[in-house]
């Protein structure tokens, strides 16, 4: 954690004054029971009550620098606890952004939504306790105990006593209570997955009427849940009352001490009621002090997966030297390109070769897990090969600023994805500047007039979050005009006509023809119907083209893709 | 990916500062109920069995605190028995020296003046009253027996709040398990409609967190007012026995917490308002982005979305740290109206001691109680609120409670103990929104052993189907019937179990394999299981993993592919061994071989059954002995093949379109 409290350095002048300040409300709470003791030994002794008005307006004072001190503390420490916050989120957030798909594949992005959020305010709210507890105890613990000392020295071995019984008691409870605690968690994670089985397993679990078998394993994760429960807290419920027993027999001590002192002169009865005062100032401080062992290490544990982010390496950079100047325009060429995924010791890909040029149609077919899409995640150099290279418009992808490269491409991917926007704005994501009329045209050609138009507000129709209010096919098809309103090099569908049906399917097929006469196009598709025009067809089994050619000849030549083709038309319409 | 994270968000649990909490006090807004009142009634019904306990746990959480509010009094005693022992000795030491120097004086005829025996006198009688009370010395004795009251006392006060926690500890919880189980057989009675209409994340979220929230409450907070009320009260009657004119100084301080809280509470809520803005808005930005990460990254908006964070980001710092601030201040106020008290205490009790109202000890109590008054009143006013979330939650959770259920099987519902899987639909009107209906007067009449293809674009609305035949949805009127006999009438249980479900969202629970399989029939023996694996060519993968039938699948069930999970549902379709199938012929996701495999197993299944399949594949669609179309979630059309070919309607467009799709396109691309 301490890592990233590097990111403190602009705040390094509020730091500072926070200490200095808290020091200062610290001195001055611990110098009131010294005022207090002084209006008892030299006030109430004497019978001078102008003494104990003057006293008393000192008190004051020192309560109002106390407060006036602390006040400003807090504002200094939200102002460095919050931006600390700010800081983090902007570093993490830029980060990611700049990470590869690679990157995300091993981080997750659910994690990677939690670091940047959940993660961040958790290092936020613990540092805003650090700054106002965490540096207020251990103050408030040594100023005690030097004030103790000026109060009556010999009084102080008291507290060397109780002291060290009270951490060793804390200590005991946490050890023994924390694994409990942990269990507790456990537990209550198997009671929340037994519940959220029985959500998604609903029409199963009536359809095969195991209703009260369900019942009972969710009593059972519930009653051992319960049990747990009551152990962890019949545990903690030794805590306080032990704690507060401690602290009032430490009272009594020093009553007794304390009177055995004053009689034999050694001692004055106001210093023995402000030593009373340092006592439990300072046994309190030591109980805030624990709250030290339960919020540090969640802390720490969000700390270690925000440092992770921050330390990941992004495996894409922009060459030092990019490529600007291109001989040919839309022409995509792999030589001999192998490819395996980190961590995996098969390649996905195998001696990939092939060029695609513009002005044709190249489909890639084969079966799940054949390498379809991780192929065509190389062009827009989403990941980077392992040997061979992958050429657009005659230059290597590795030679070319990611910006440039991919401003060429029209990516429509297998998961669609639109974000909270109006319809006009997903698809103007695809071109910055797009006119209106450049994305009717484009919403005109994926076939998504119809029902834009059907929707309330036409193209200003706004879609929520998650796209939720449009149906799988509906934005598949937005997700097409985005890319058809770029106008790119390269078109690159990756499966992306299968929740169409098959009419619109043929339809946009039809009417995208024209469009793309000057590009390039790569497609990729589960059926045969959509790709059984293609130019050119890649079969890929197992990472390896085992056929390339037009239908026709594929038919005659490759095993593969008679075998696709088979499953799923039948004889008289091949015939 | 991105519906997976929704998911994931959906079950971490509501955006925070839903549950105000323990850290809620500090001014956060906090989630009110509709009906405080009888949710709260409602509540405390829960905790009506351990009415015994819940008393003792009362009693000596009372007796706990009252223990322990005798101490600061008790002790100001021993504090003035020292004080006045020290006094005395120092005033009986000044007595002496005077006796003596007037001793000498009268002895002295010269000077032993009048004035000086009755001083001599005088003293000596001062001397006599110090000897009498105290001998002029501290009375160890007398302070002995406090402390050793003050002993008994906090003893006697520690161990009933043990026990008080103690007791409660089983208390909670056991409440809490009643509760949660009330939920879950709640669960099991709710009609599928209620599933279908409601997010996952929401239903699991009031479980787990509001019960959750519920629990630490009762755990802690109950205990924690009782203890808070009799303290303040206590310390009140305490302070008042000892002066009551300075505990109307202190208690004079009251209405300054209350302002600040409120004040304070009152000015934060905009701020907290905004932060919670903001941070929606951000957590919503950095989702969509990271989920839409290859999007961004294809066109090029890295610096857009980066820009647009860093707005945000912005908005949040703004209003978060003034939300921090105000509510960090609450903390030094406190403090400094404790303070105050304090000051009032010392001064005006010194005053008071130098006069003679009240003793040093007093003071010194009056002090402890002061200090002992802060913390019961900052809880309190901390329990106000998480009293609220906690209502607010355990409202949230009779809401479910109070869901309509599914319509109870009538008394004299039958059994069909060997059904035959005549299935007839006779003028069925049915709609899931009253002004939508989706099917109107539909008849159809499917004989034994019959197969039923269902057709049309995808998300057609093929759980419609498995939604009415299983009874999970209630037609709206005409009559669906198994054998003859009308669905009503027959046990539900009875009902599901003539039905066998091969669906493409197969549901696979976190344990072994074998317990998977052994699902579909209650009390199925080990080789009843893998006989039913064989028959779904499921056996020889299961085969070949590590731990064989007694691999666990884990919590995502992402061990084993889509082809094998859907291989696991065949099987335990044959071992339920069903009248009638509903089948998904879709194979997504599938390999090519384990599609093989599935087709076969379909297949072999279907033999002898009445089968209703969601068809993908030609032959089987052909050799249906009806084809139901369905479009846009009601039937459109239906027969057979042949018949509906001739027809030229949607189906032959749609098969035309689908078989023939590569004609179509040239067609038109001319």
């Amino acid at each position: 954690m301490l890592r990233l409290y590097r990111f403190l350095k602009p705040f390094t002048f509020f730091i500072i004054a926070i200490v200095t300040l808290l020091f200062i409300q610290v001195i001055a709470d611990l110098y009131l029971p010294t005022l207090m003791s002084n209006i008892v030994n030299n006030g109430i002794i004497n019978k001078d009550i102008n003494y104990i008005l003057r006293t008393g307006g000192i008190m004051l004072i020192t309560a109002a620098v106390g407060i006036t001190c602390a006040i400003i503390a807090a504002f200094f420490t939200s102002k460095t606890a919050v931006g600390l916050g700010k800081i983090l989120r902007e570093k993490i957030f830029t980060k990611v952004e700049g990470f590869s798909l690679s990157e995300f594949d091993k981080l997750g992005t659910a994690t990677l939504i939690t670091r940047t959020t959940n993660d961040v305010t958790q290092i936020q709210q613990v540092t805003v306790m650090i700054f106002s507890m965490m540096i207020t105890a251990p103050l408030t613990s040594i100023g005690g105990v030097i004030m103790a000392l000026r109060e009556n020295k010999s009084l102080t071995w008291v507290l060397a006593v109780v002291i060290p019984i009270l951490a060793a008691i804390i200590g005991t409870v946490l050890v023994k209570g924390i694994p409990l605690f942990r269990l507790m968690q456990i537990k209550l994670d198997k009671l929340n997955l037994v519940l959220r089985e029985n959500l998604t397993g609903i029409r199963v679990i009536r359809a095969f009427n195991r209703i009260d078998k369900e019942k009972a394993r969710f009593d059972y994760a519930n009653a051992d849940l319960m049990e747990n429960a009551i152990k962890v807290n019949k545990i903690m419920a030794i805590l306080m009352p032990l704690m507060m027993l401690i602290m009032n027999f430490t009272t009594i001590a020093i009553i007794w001490f304390g009177g055995i002192k004053i009689d034999q002169g050694n001692m004055q009865i106001g210093s023995l009621m402000a030593f009373i005062q340092y006592a439990m100032q300072i046994l309190f401080s030591l109980l805030m002090l624990t709250l030290l062992f339960i919020l540090v290490p969640r802390a720490q544990a969000s700390s270690v997966r925000i440092n992770e982010v921050l330390d990941t390496k992004p495996e894409i950079v922009d060459p030092q030297k990019p490529v600007n100047v291109f001989e040919k325009r839309g022409v995509v060429e792999f030589k001999d390109v192998t490819f395996s995924y980190k961590g995996s010791e098969q390649p996905v890909l195998c001696n990939i070769s092939f060029t695609a040029v513009p002005g044709e149609i190249t489909a890639i077919i084969g079966s799940t897990g054949s390498g379809k899409s991780t192929l065509v995640n190389l062009i827009p150099r989403f990941y980077d090969v392992d040997s061979g290279s992958v050429m657009i418009d005659g230059v290597d992808v590795r030679e070319i600023s990611q910006e440039v490269l991919r401003a060429k491409i029209g990516f429509v991917p297998q998961n669609i994805i639109i974000f909270s926007g109006t319809i006009a704005e997903n698809i103007r994501y695809g071109k910055k500047d797009a006119t209106m009329e450049e994305i009717r045209h484009a919403a005109d050609i994926a076939q998504a007039t119809d029902f834009i138009l059907k929707m309330e507000g036409g193209f200003d129709h706004y879609i929520s979050a998650g796209g939720t209010n449009v149906s799988g096919g509906q934005k598949q098809r937005l997700s097409i005009a985005r890319a058809l309103v770029r106008k790119p090099e390269i078109y690159i569908f990756d499966d992306s006509f299968s929740a169409l049906d098959f009419k619109t399917d043929a339809r946009l097929r039809a009417a995208l023809k024209p469009e793309i006469k000057s590009s390039t196009v790569i497609l990729i598709a589960q059926r045969v119907s959509t790709i059984m025009n293609a130019d050119k067809i890649i079969v890929l089994d197992d990472g390896k083209i085992v056929g390339i050619g037009a239908h026709r000849e594929l038919l005659k030549t490759c095993e593969v893709y008679r075998e696709i083709v088979y499953s799923q038309l039948s004889e008289e319409e091949l015939a | 990916m991105s519906e997976e994270i929704k998911k994931e968000r959906a079950e971490i649990g509501p955006p925070m500062g839903r549950h105000g909490g323990p850290a809620g006090f500090a001014g956060r807004p906090v989630e009110k109920a509709k009906d405080f009142k009888g949710t709260f009634i409602r509540l405390v019904g829960y905790l009506k069995p351990q009415k015994f306990k819940l008393i003792v746990v009362f009693i000596f959480a009372i007796l706990g605190t009252v223990f322990n509010i005798f101490g600061p009094k008790t002790l100001g005693k021993a504090t003035t028995k020292i004080f006045e022992g020290i006094m005395s000795k120092k005033a009986l030491a000044d007595l002496l020296a005077a006796q003596d120097k007037l001793t000498k004086l009268a002895a002295d005829p010269a000077t032993a003046t009048p004035k000086v025996l009755d001083s001599l006198n005088q003293v000596k009688a001062g001397i006599a009253k110090i000897m009498s009370t105290n001998g002029g010395k501290i009375d160890f004795h007398y302070i002995q027996i406090i402390i050793l009251i003050l002993i008994t006392l906090y003893l006697l006060s520690a161990l009933f709040n043990y026990i008080q926690q103690y007791i409660m500890a089983g208390v909670a919880q056991k409440t809490v398990y009643k509760l949660r189980k009330d939920v879950d057989e709640k669960l099991s009675r709710l009609p599928l409609k209620f599933y279908d209409s409601r997010i996952h994340g929401d239903i699991l979220s009031r479980v787990t967190n509001d019960v959750d929230n519920i629990a630490n409450t009762l755990q802690q907070s109950i205990t924690q007012l009782i203890t808070s009320f009799v303290t303040i009260i206590g310390v009140i009657i305490m302070m008042l026995t000892i002066s009551p004119l300075l505990t109307l100084i202190v208690i004079l301080t009251l209405p300054l917490y209350i302002l600040v809280t409120t004040v304070i509470a009152r000015r934060s809520q905009k701020y907290f308002a905004h932060q919670q803005k903001s941070l929606g808005e951000l957590n919503g930005h950095v989702e969509e982005m990271y989920g839409g990460h290859k999007i961004v990254k294809s066109f090029g908006h890295e610096k857009e979305s980066i820009e647009t964070f860093n707005q945000i980001n912005k908005r949040l710092y703004a209003a978060g740290w003034k939300a921090q601030f105000i509510s960090g201040m609450i903390m030094p106020l406190m403090r400094f109206i404790s303070n105050l008290g304090y000051v009032i205490v010392s001064v005006a009790g010194g005053i008071f001691v130098t006069r003679g109202i009240i003793t040093i000890g007093n003071v010194q109590a009056f002090i402890q109680y002061t200090s002992q008054f802060t913390m019961p009143i900052i809880q309190t006013a901390n329990i106000a609120n998480i009293i609220q979330s906690t209502i607010a939650s355990a409202e949230r959770v009779f809401e479910l409670l109070d869901e309509e259920e599914e319509i109870p099987d009538s008394k004299n519902a039958m059994v069909l103990k060997y059904p035959e899987g005549e299935v007839k639909f006779e003028n069925v009107d049915f709609s899931y929104k009253a002004d939508e209906p989706l099917i109107r007067n539909m008849n159809i009449d499917v004989k034994k052993g019959h197969t039923i293809a269902i057709v049309g674009p995808t998300g057609a609305g093929k759980t419609t189907l498995v939604n009415l035949l299983m009874r999970f949805y209630e037609i709206n009127g005409g009559k669906i019937t198994i054998d003859g006999v009308d669905i009503r009438d027959i046990k539900r249980g009875n009902l599901r179990s003539i039905f066998g479900m091969v669906l493409q969202d197969t549901w696979l629970f976190n344990g072994t394999i074998m317990e998977n399989i052994a699902y579909g029939k209650e009390g199925a023996t080990e080789g009843e299981v893998i006989n039913a694996a064989k028959a779904a060519h499921a056996d020889h993968f299961i085969k070949t993993l590590p731990e064989g039938y007694n691999t666990v699948l884990n919590e995502e069930v992402t061990n084993i592919s889509q082809g094998q999970k859907q291989l696991l549902t065949i099987a335990r379709a044959f071992l339920a061994d069903p009248a009638i199938l509903i089948l998904d012929e879709a194979t997504s996701n599938v390999d090519t071989r384990t599609e093989v495999l599935i087709q076969k197993a379909m297949a072999t299944l279907m033999k002898g059954r009445t089968s209703f399949v969601i068809a993908h594949r030609l032959s089987t669609i052909r050799d249906a002995e009806l084809i139901l179309v369905m479009n846009q979630g009601s039937i459109i059309e239906m027969g057979n093949h042949k018949e509906l070919l001739a027809k030229k309607g949607f189906y032959a467009e749609l098969y035309n379109s689908q078989f023939l799709g590569a004609n179509l396109d040239e067609q038109q691309a001319v």
